[in-house]
């Protein structure tokens, strides 16, 4: 090689043998492309990208025989009429309460038990525990959905207890407390198990360091574990509460019944119902976009914050 | 052990060890709460409908029968959504784990010309959806309504299990590719011969992963799929435990409508054993992969 000397001609000549050694390094690695990568990137244009260009009906008064090109536009009108409609609104607010408040109370749980089973020195008892734990999270959302509603029916054991005969499924006030106690039932065990990894492959010596030196527990748990876990808890935070927009289908379907719409009712159910039921595609789409819209939003913002409070640490 | 044990209960204050008891008493608790509804479903199963209706569970053993579970196995239905579920899930554990252990090969390498491109392609799908509508016309496009396909391929490549992949690749040390001389044709045999043996963790916890994820959904079977002879298990269950409209043939020797009605209600907890006893009785073995693969993919976002 012979000494570089900055002048636009070399500019040039670098730049086409950039492309000259990205050309042979494609062609020599021609099977990372075509082997490795090819199913994927195929997989995620088709069935990810195709369907983005699909939200254009959103703005369309969108005709199944005349399809995309041939359906006449309309603007915004789509969006106009469900942010004026009352419904929406509610059920916009059923779909932030839900969350938010799944959120508050489901998040600390499983840093609780994660700390609990640290705090369990034989290893085999923590082994049994953690069974147990996890046990929940590998029943399926229908089978969950059909324990809460024999425990709960009116001649089900909760009532048997409580000496009443309430019809918990149909009480609006009782979803939200059933959704969100039943899912902490199920996943609170599974969501611990990353904090549990990473307190139980960090902190072993240093806690015993901790303990011979004479610190307490609350002071072994300030120094020790909690830092140990500090940034995952952040992360997690983060996906979470920038994920509330997209609460799931599967589960608020499942314990929805016709008396507890009032607020059962959320935004993704409200999409399946409007679009695949009544057929109203372009209305159902202008809602999941927005949905979209806000989700993104919300999460960026919230990397921000917790970016700002935690030295510029965020996702 | 014990004595090790004691040695280290040693070493806590009276005040520390009060809080630590609390703390036991607490996650008791909550393994209680798990395992009681567990075990109140089991013993109703064996009960006699009328008698469960009216008293709730007893244990008089000799009432207890297996007349619940005979009527659940003996429909037809329920067997074809077993056979649907197995087959839809591994069908797409093997597609998915396949796609995403290749694709975060070449993104795992430092000098991968392109992995800013592809890697952005990628993540945009993590934030922004068609949504529902969109995807739900595509599949109609492309003639996969009542089509296995429709439930299998839209979510077979996870952006989020290549991630873990990918970073399970990086903390392999690169020596190994160095050492095994990769010039550019023999990329898959270094990965298929030297690579993929070691990282068997990650893929034994995302085949779980995905394994499951499968055959606990109902949604997308439920919108794309409408023949009954295609139904997996979980809308099979839907039906009787949601709708609580049981399978005809499991109810149709009974007379009269209440005793019907009380029958549907027993069947539930059948159902919902046999349901869920086969993820229950295979995951522990899976156990010891659980903290490798979580860990993979909690290092970096």
């Amino acid at each position: 090689m012979k000494a570089k000397t900055a002048s636009p001609e070399t500019a040039v000549l670098t730049a086409e043998r950039k492309l000259h050694n990205t050309w042979v390094y494609i062609k020599r690695h021609w099977q990372l492309y075509l082997l490795f990568l090819l199913p994927a990137v195929v997989l995620t244009l088709v069935f990810k990208y195709a369907p983005m260009g699909g939200v254009l009906i959103a703005f369309q008064k969108y005709n199944p025989f005349k399809g995309i090109w041939g359906s006449e536009w309309v603007g915004f009108k789509n969006f106009t009429r469900f942010m004026s409609s009352p419904d929406f609104q509610r059920y916009l607010i059923n779909t932030l309460k839900l969350s938010v408040y799944g959120l508050l109370w489901g998040f600390p749980i499983p840093i609780l038990l994660a700390f609990l089973l640290n705090r369990i020195e034989s290893k085999k008892i923590k082994q049994k525990v953690q069974l147990v734990l996890y046990m929940p999270n590998f029943i399926s959302v229908i089978v969950l959905c059909g324990i809460v509603r024999v425990l709960l029916s009116v001649t089900g054991p909760v009532n048997g207890l409580l000496h009443t005969s309430i019809n918990f499924m149909t009480l609006p006030e009782a979803f939200r407390p059933i959704y969100i106690i039943s899912g902490i039932w199920q996943g609170a065990g599974w969501a611990s198990i990353m904090y549990t990894a990473s307190l139980s492959n960090a902190s072993k010596d240093l806690k015993e360091a901790a303990m011979i030196d004479g610190a307490n527990l609350i002071q072994q748990i300030m120094t020790v574990e909690w830092p140990a876990i500090k940034d995952m808890v952040v992360i997690q935070f983060i996906l979470q509460a920038g994920n509330i927009m997209s609460i799931g289908f599967e589960k608020a379907y499942a314990l929805q019944t016709d008396l507890n719409l009032n607020t059962a009712e959320i935004i993704a159910t409200y999409v399946y119902k409007k679009g695949l039921l009544d057929g109203d595609y372009s209305f159902s789409t202008a809602v999941g976009l927005f949905n979209t819209v806000v989700n993104v939003i919300l999460l960026i913002a919230v990397n921000k914050v917790v970016a700002k409070m935690n030295d510029g640490k965020g996702l | 052990m014990a004595k090790q044990k004691k040695s280290k209960m040693a070493l806590y204050t009276r005040q520390d060890k009060i809080i630590l008891y609390c703390g036991y008493a607490l996650l008791g608790l909550f393994l209680l709460a798990i395992i009681v509804p567990m075990i109140y479903i089991v013993i109703a199963s064996f009960m006699d409908p009328v008698t469960l209706q009216n008293k709730g569970i007893s244990f008089d053993f000799s009432k207890w029968s297996l007349d619940a579970y005979q009527r659940v196995v003996s429909d037809k239905q329920i067997w074809v959504g077993f056979k649907n579920a197995v087959l839809y899930s591994i069908i797409f554990t093997i597609i998915s784990v396949a796609v995403t252990m290749l694709a975060a090969y070449p993104m795992s390498l430092p000098d991968f010309k392109g992995k800013a491109i592809f890697n952005t392609l990628f993540v945009i799908t993590m934030f922004f959806s068609g949504g529902l509508i969109p995807t739900y016309l595509l599949i109609n496009n492309l003639g996969l309504l009542d089509s296995m396909w429709a439930v299998i391929l839209p979510g077979a490549f996870s952006v989020w299990n290549m991630i873990i992949a990918r970073t399970y690749y990086q903390g392999i040390p690169r020596e190994l590719r160095e050492a095994a001389d990769v010039d550019g044709a023999s990329e898959m045999l270094y990965f298929f011969k030297i690579l993929l043996p070691v990282c068997m963790p990650v893929v034994a916890v995302l085949a779980l992963w995905q394994f499951v994820a499968m055959w606990n959904s109902y949604f997308d079977a439920m919108i794309y799929l409408n023949s009954a002879s295609k139904q997996p298990l979980q809308l099979v269950l839907r039906s009787i435990l949601i709708q609580s409209q049981p399978e005809s043939g499991m109810i149709a020797d009974i007379q009269s409508t209440a005793e019907r009605a009380k029958m549907a209600e027993l069947l539930k907890y059948a159902t919902i054993i046999i349901s869920s006893l086969p993820l229950l009785v295979m995951y522990p073995f899976f156990q010891k992969y659980f903290d490798a693969g979580i860990m993979a993919g909690s290092i970096k976002g």
